[in-house]
């Protein structure tokens, strides 16, 4: 008997199931409810609100998608809202900082600069956590639980609790970048599914890829056959944070300025959204396509609701349902499949 | 020549002595069954023939030539591979994977290095068929039986050209049917030319394809004599300690 859908299996690549089953059934629904909803409230499918939607999911999604390399590897990492945070505000300074820099004069260097810097410092505690957890062999979930702590905390000690306004001498470059359109579709929507792309491409079609699953399905195996181990979890949490980073600068063009509170809470969506995609946290399963879909079903239920007039209040309640419902379907599937 | 020679191997582990002066032969295309109780040393034994820890005095050879082991992958490289208890197989990944893992074959394009999934699917297809095990490579190693996985295990060293296989208790918990597998597995590997250790707690698996028995009792070998010239009673008697040696 072979399976419809596993992780690793010959095809030619054009039909290789980056979608495994969780992620079609979390598809199906997907399309049920937006159905749904477009019965109830006439403004759900117009083209306005589906790109207001596309582009909130955005940032939850790619940061799902980092989450969803370190949960294959039977890892969490509960830091990402605090990356998104801190790397978001720390950008943000930057660019008042360097404002005055000779290095003004050239148009989008003063830009590649403050990202990059943001983007190291996310990299930065992502090589933290992973060595914390790879080499000293510390829990993940308490690992991570004190860097979201540690970045969360630092981003109200840089900022003393107030806002940061994104200002500087590449300003409309950063918000072209981060909150323009190409063809009409928002960038942060192309970010998205770029980096799901590379994704899939990473963990099906690479040694280092076939790793993380290998490592999540029997890590004593992996180190045993000789897989460096430490080094594939260490390079999994750096890429968590810095997908998380990299959704918090998106925002921070999104918003126009860094609240010191950004994406407060959000680890909590951002891991729902690789959970109901099929993201299985004992590890060894999960994909981006499971990450994007399990991200926009978030936002399509936070998006009906308001336009169902049904009390926002009503959302956390709904997508924890949802999550649960998700594990049950996810359980039933394999118990079908074994 | 021998192929594996080791002579007055000694292993201690602070106070505890766990191996005391242990010579052994291992001949080409011989099965060694290795035998004694819990605490015997016999994963001792097996860990210092697979590099995992060198021993604290004593000599091996391979081939008649000295060599010193300091990590598995020294004793892999010549060509001695492990077949773990546990197996050592990622579950949520196919045969072919699990054959290939660690050592997959890439194909490159400029500075990237991609997965040949055709290839190795072809190889480890070819590997299986070369055990005569009905083992899929595209199958999920999860849905496989202890038969099917032993024989994913022992395409891996097949795969590295092995010269010696250890394998630790390959028959302990698979079905009847399965073990009549595994032992074909380790009579084709025999046939071509492999050496094989076999630790078991089974004495019918021993007597089934070994054709040594070495007893280990206490850290100290209390017995090396062909299958033919011992039986299951004189085995038990040398294990337990109610035979002193043979």
């Amino acid at each position: 008997m072979t399976t419809e859908f596993s992780n690793v299996r010959q095809r030619p690549w054009y039909l290789h199931p980056h979608l495994n089953s969780q992620a079609l059934y979390v598809f199906a629904a997907l399309v049920i409810l937006v159905a749904a909803i477009s019965v109830v409230s006439s403004a759900f499918l117009t083209t306005g609100n589906l790109l207001n939607i596309s582009k909130n999911f955005a940032y939850i999604g790619i940061a799902s998608l980092g989450v969803t390399l370190v949960i294959i590897t039977a890892g969490i990492d509960l830091s990402v809202g605090s990356v998104m945070a801190l790397t978001a505000i720390v950008t943000s300074l930057l660019f008042r900082a360097t404002a005055e820099w000779p290095t003004a004069a050239v148009p989008g260097l003063t830009l590649a600069i403050c990202v990059t810097a943001g983007l190291a410092l996310a990299a930065f505690v992502g090589t933290v956590n992973g060595l914390l957890i790879a080499r000293l062999g510390l829990s993940p979930f308490v690992t991570t639980l004190g860097t979201l702590s540690i970045c969360r905390g630092l981003g109200y000690v840089i900022t003393e609790g107030r806002g940061v306004i994104v200002t500087g001498p590449d300003v409309s470059i950063f918000y072209a970048i981060t909150d323009g359109t190409l063809l009409g579709i928002p960038t942060p929507l192309l970010f998205l599914l770029a980096l799901a792309v590379w994704m899939g491409v990473f963990l099906h079609q690479t040694a280092w890829g076939r790793y993380v699953f290998a490592i999540g399905g029997n890590e004593r195996a992996a180190s045993l056959t000789g897989v460096p181990v430490e080094r594939v979890k260490v390079s999994i949490y750096v890429a968590s944070s810095l997908m998380a980073g990299f959704a918090g600068i998106l925002m921070a063009g999104w918003l126009g300025s860094v609240p010191a509170n950004l994406a407060f809470g959000y680890e909590l969506r951002i891991i729902a959204a690789a959970v109901i995609g099929g993201a299985n946290l004992s590890g060894g399963a999960g994909g981006p396509a499971g990450a994007v879909i399990g991200a926009a079903l978030i936002e399509v239920i936070r998006n009906g609701l308001v336009l169902s007039r049904v009390s926002a209040y009503w959302q956390d309640t709904l997508v924890g349902l949802i999550i649960i419902l998700a594990v049950l379907v996810d359980r039933l599937r394999e118990r079908r499949a074994s | 020549m021998s192929l594996l020679e080791l002579h007055g191997i000694c292993k201690s582990f602070g106070a505890i002595q766990a191996l005391t002066d242990v010579s052994l032969e291992v001949e080409p295309g011989e099965v060694v069954g290795l035998m004694g109780d819990n605490g015997a040393g016999k994963s001792t034994l097996v860990k210092i023939v697979a590099g995992n820890f060198p021993p604290t005095s004593g000599t091996s050879a391979v081939d008649g030539r000295p060599v010193e082991f300091h990590r598995p992958v020294d004793a892999r490289s010549i060509g001695i591979e492990v077949v773990y208890q546990e197996l050592a197989l990622a579950d949520n990944l196919t045969a072919a994977a699990n054959v290939f893992l660690g050592r997959e074959l890439r194909r490159r394009f400029g500075p990237f290095g991609f997965l040949d999934h055709r290839a190795m699917n072809r190889r480890a297809s070819a590997l299986f068929a070369e055990l005569k095990s009905e083992t899929r490579a595209g199958d999920l190693v999860r849905q496989m039986s202890g038969g099917q996985r032993q024989a994913v295990a022992i395409a891996r060293t097949r795969l590295a050209q092995a010269r010696l296989i250890l394998m630790d208790e390959p028959t302990a918990a698979i079905s009847v049917r399965q073990v009549a597998e595994v032992l074909d597995l380790i009579r084709r590997l025999r046939d071509s030319g492999i050496a094989i250790i076999l630790i078991s707690h089974r004495m019918p698996d021993v007597f089934a394809v070994a054709d040594r028995v070495v007893v280990l009792r206490r850290g100290r070998k209390v017995a090396d004599k062909p299958v033919a010239s011992s039986s299951p009673e004189e085995v038990t008697g040398l294990i337990t300690g109610a035979l002193e040696a043979a």
